[in-house]
């Protein structure tokens, strides 16, 4: 009974009752909350798309936003492949995954940023129309959620060359790792609900 | 790790502090001084409504005092003196030295004095005034204020998740050897309930801020009907959060006074399972409810039976926790303390809100009553019958933990008694009112009403009094009360197992758990001995 106590004390002083990393739960709660989030948009943009129709939705590029997809699945490849490097003890390979993450997620703006100004040119603004407003709010924010990934990789690049994570100790690669595939799987959502269904 | 201000410095309350003992005060006394406002503007509506006519307040001003006080009682009393009792017990109650996040808790707090200044600064730049449901299109057109309101809204919600993930955090990974998921005190499984639904509930409602600002400040066409967009989305988007809400509200509540009885009848609680079960069951059926508010909005009727079915079934839950506390005191020794005292008013006051309730979810009451003041007689029942008896019950119930000195009984009972004439007296001529057609949110009214308003003007006056005896009894036994011992009521919780007020950290040793927290009448508890012993080396 003592013998198991401690064990458990020494469970709980390093924030493991369950076996589980405080850091871990609590990045799992917060995408939790930001399921909601963009459940509250997704069910706005649905709503108007049902009601009204979306002629305008007709104008949009789905090979260059396919590519664009595919850009950013990759990316979440290199995050799969920067934490399994730095649990492997390779801080160095780990630094060339991130810094593929960042280009990979930068190159996803620019194109997103490109579609944006190429609508504009086609007269579908913010303010024009519900489509519009939905759209650009809807995609928007998940390119502000991407726009905060890249600034988060590039963090957790610099503390990585600054030999902050090990084979043992990395848990600020895989939460960062948690969030960017979120944010990956909210736009495989945005995609298809957008995109592919007509 | 963080350091701390020497203990015993009244400055640590007005500094960025990771204790969350330092936070829970904080949260507590920020959200009382919200609540004084908030009162205050009920009391100008009060002297408003004292008789027929438009007299002191003109419809405009009405309006912008109506939503600043149903915003602030919410969004910056109810919700954040909940959040505060969380922090400071939570950690206690579990066995643990401090929250999960200390320094997003920190944060948690330190959003919520800007987010009130936002919202009270609306005042001057030309008032909210499309109430606390901000429908739109009214909330669009309205004056600027309105946006002010929208931001601070936002920024609250932003806090609420914050703190709630860390309370779900802290109490999955934090709890002391022994303290497992069925020892666990039924405040913090009402917290762990109210923590689940502001994280599904909460950012919902952020969203449909977004869309509200992005309206009014960029010139998006959400809720543009000539555009066509649709104001009901807007009224789904709300409820969605809003009626969670209220149980965000009620389910700490319940948390408390669940903490009480036990206490002061000396009997285990009755149903402990049933209890925390309950809890969860509410917060997972109150997420399937909210359309009952857009009966009247013009919804396809059809729709209207599963939500009011969905909203009748949490009754049941509810019932569960009324009759398992009314089972805990039956038979018991009870001391009638305050504690104990608002804890039975909220018995009694919540069961008339929770009751009309059910009238408002059937659809053929509620279509005749919408808009009514029986509306406003109902949700008041639940908030400040339920509610805020409860955040009063624990204020007094954790006052010699918290201060370290015990408050004067006798002001504490006439505090309770004016407490309990004044609410009554406020709000049950409301119901009346109500039946017989009078709206709400309008500033004058028919004269055939003026008995009843009347009367909850009189109820109005002596809440707002009665919260007198209260400050003074706080201030002056906070400043030189007698000393309280660690465990004044012989309370078998682990918040009582260690001094008042409690040490940095908690517990010199962190404790080991081998019994239930209720276990009351049971032989071990004649000596009130603690249930936790130091941990084994």
């Amino acid at each position: 009974m003592s013998q198991q106590a401690m064990t458990h004390a020494e469970d709980y002083s390093a924030g493991l009752a369950l076996g589980v990393d405080h850091r871990k739960i609590g990045m799992w709660l917060f995408i939790a909350s930001e399921v909601m989030f963009f459940g509250g948009l997704i069910a706005t943009y649905l709503h108007y798309k049902y009601t009204l129709g979306f002629p305008e939705a007709s104008r949009l590029n789905i090979v260059a936003v396919g590519v664009n997809t595919t850009i950013l699945l990759t990316s979440s490849l290199a995050v799969v492949m920067a934490l399994s490097s730095i649990r492997a003890g390779r801080s160095g390979r780990m630094s060339v995954f991130l810094l593929l993450t960042i280009l990979l997620g930068a190159t996803f703006l620019t194109g997103q940023a490109l579609e944006f100004s190429h609508l504009y040119g086609e007269g579908v603004t913010l303010t024009g129309s519900v489509f519009g407003s939905s759209f650009f709010t809807l995609t928007g924010f998940h390119g502000l959620h991407v726009l905060a990934g890249v600034v988060w990789a590039i963090v957790v690049l610099v503390r990585g060359l600054r030999r902050a994570f090990s084979a043992e100790r990395n848990m600020g690669v895989e939460v960062f790792g948690l969030y960017w595939h979120f944010v990956d799987i909210v736009w495989i959502m945005l995609f298809t609900l957008i995109y592919l269904i007509p | 790790m963080t350091t701390y201000p020497a203990t015993g410095t009244w400055r640590r309350y007005f500094s960025w502090n990771t204790d969350h003992k330092v936070i829970g005060i904080q949260y507590i006394v920020t959200s009382f001084v919200f609540f004084i406002l908030a009162g205050m503007l009920a009391m100008l509506m009060r002297a408003e409504l004292r008789a027929p006519g438009s007299d002191l307040l003109n419809a405009e001003t009405y309006n912008q005092v109506m939503t600043n006080h149903g915003s602030l009682m919410i969004f910056l009393w109810i919700l954040p003196v909940v959040a505060g009792f969380g922090n400071y017990l939570i950690p206690l109650m579990i066995g643990a030295r401090d929250m999960a996040f200390p320094r997003l808790n920190a944060l948690s707090y330190w959003l919520i004095p800007p987010a009130g200044l936002i919202m009270l600064a609306s005042f001057f730049v030309g008032g909210a005034e499309a109430g606390w449901t901000a429908y739109v299109p009214l909330s669009i057109g309205g004056p600027p204020g309105q946006t002010l309101w929208a931001v601070s809204v936002m920024i609250l919600g932003i806090s609420a998740i914050m703190g709630a993930i860390n309370f779900v955090t802290t109490v999955i990974t934090m709890r002391a050897p022994g303290m497992t998921f069925g020892r666990l005190p039924l405040f913090v499984w009402g917290m762990m309930a109210t923590s689940l639904l502001v994280l599904s509930a909460t950012p919902v409602l952020t969203a449909g801020l977004v869309l509200v600002a992005l309206d009014r400040v960029v010139g998006t066409q959400f809720f543009t009907v000539a555009s066509g967009g649709d104001p009901i989305l807007w009224q789904n988007l709300f409820w969605f959060y809003s009626h969670p809400a209220v149980y965000i509200m009620i389910l700490p509540a319940m948390g408390i006074v669940s903490e009480i009885f036990p206490v002061f009848a000396r009997k285990p609680i009755f149903g402990y399972r049933m209890i925390a079960l309950s809890s969860m069951a509410i917060a997972v059926l109150g997420l399937t409810v909210w359309a009952h508010h857009m009966f009247a909005s013009g919804m396809d009727p059809r729709l209207r039976v599963p939500y009011m079915v969905s909203s009748m079934v949490i009754a049941v839950p509810t019932g569960i926790k009324i009759f398992s506390w009314l089972a805990t005191i039956w038979y018991g020794k009870l001391r009638l303390t305050t504690p104990m005292l608002f804890a039975l008013g909220f018995i009694s006051m919540f069961l008339i809100g929770g009751l009309t309730g059910i009238f408002l979810a059937a659809i053929p009451v509620d279509l005749h009553v919408t808009d009514t003041y029986f509306v406003v007689a109902h949700l008041h029942f639940v908030l400040f019958g339920g509610s805020v008896s409860a955040v009063y019950a624990g204020l007094y119930y954790w006052f010699p933990k918290i201060t370290g000195r015990m408050y004067d009984e006798k002001t504490g009972r006439v505090h309770f008694v004016a407490n309990f004439v004044g609410t009554n007296l406020a709000y049950l001529p409301m119901f009346a009112a109500g039946l017989m057609g009078m709206p709400r949110r309008v500033a004058d009214y028919d004269p055939s009403f003026t008995s009843y308003n009347q009367m909850a003007t009189l109820g109005g006056l002596i809440l707002a009094l009665s919260t007198l005896p209260f400050l003074y009894n706080a201030i002056v036994s906070w400043a030189r009360g007698p000393k309280a011992a660690a465990n004044p009521w012989s309370a078998l919780t682990l918040e009582w197992q260690t001094s008042s007020p409690p040490p940095t950290e908690n517990f010199a040793e962190i404790p080991v758990v081998t019994t239930d927290p209720y276990a009351y009448g049971e032989e071990s508890s004649l000596t009130a001995e603690p249930a936790a012993a130091p941990a084994a080396g």
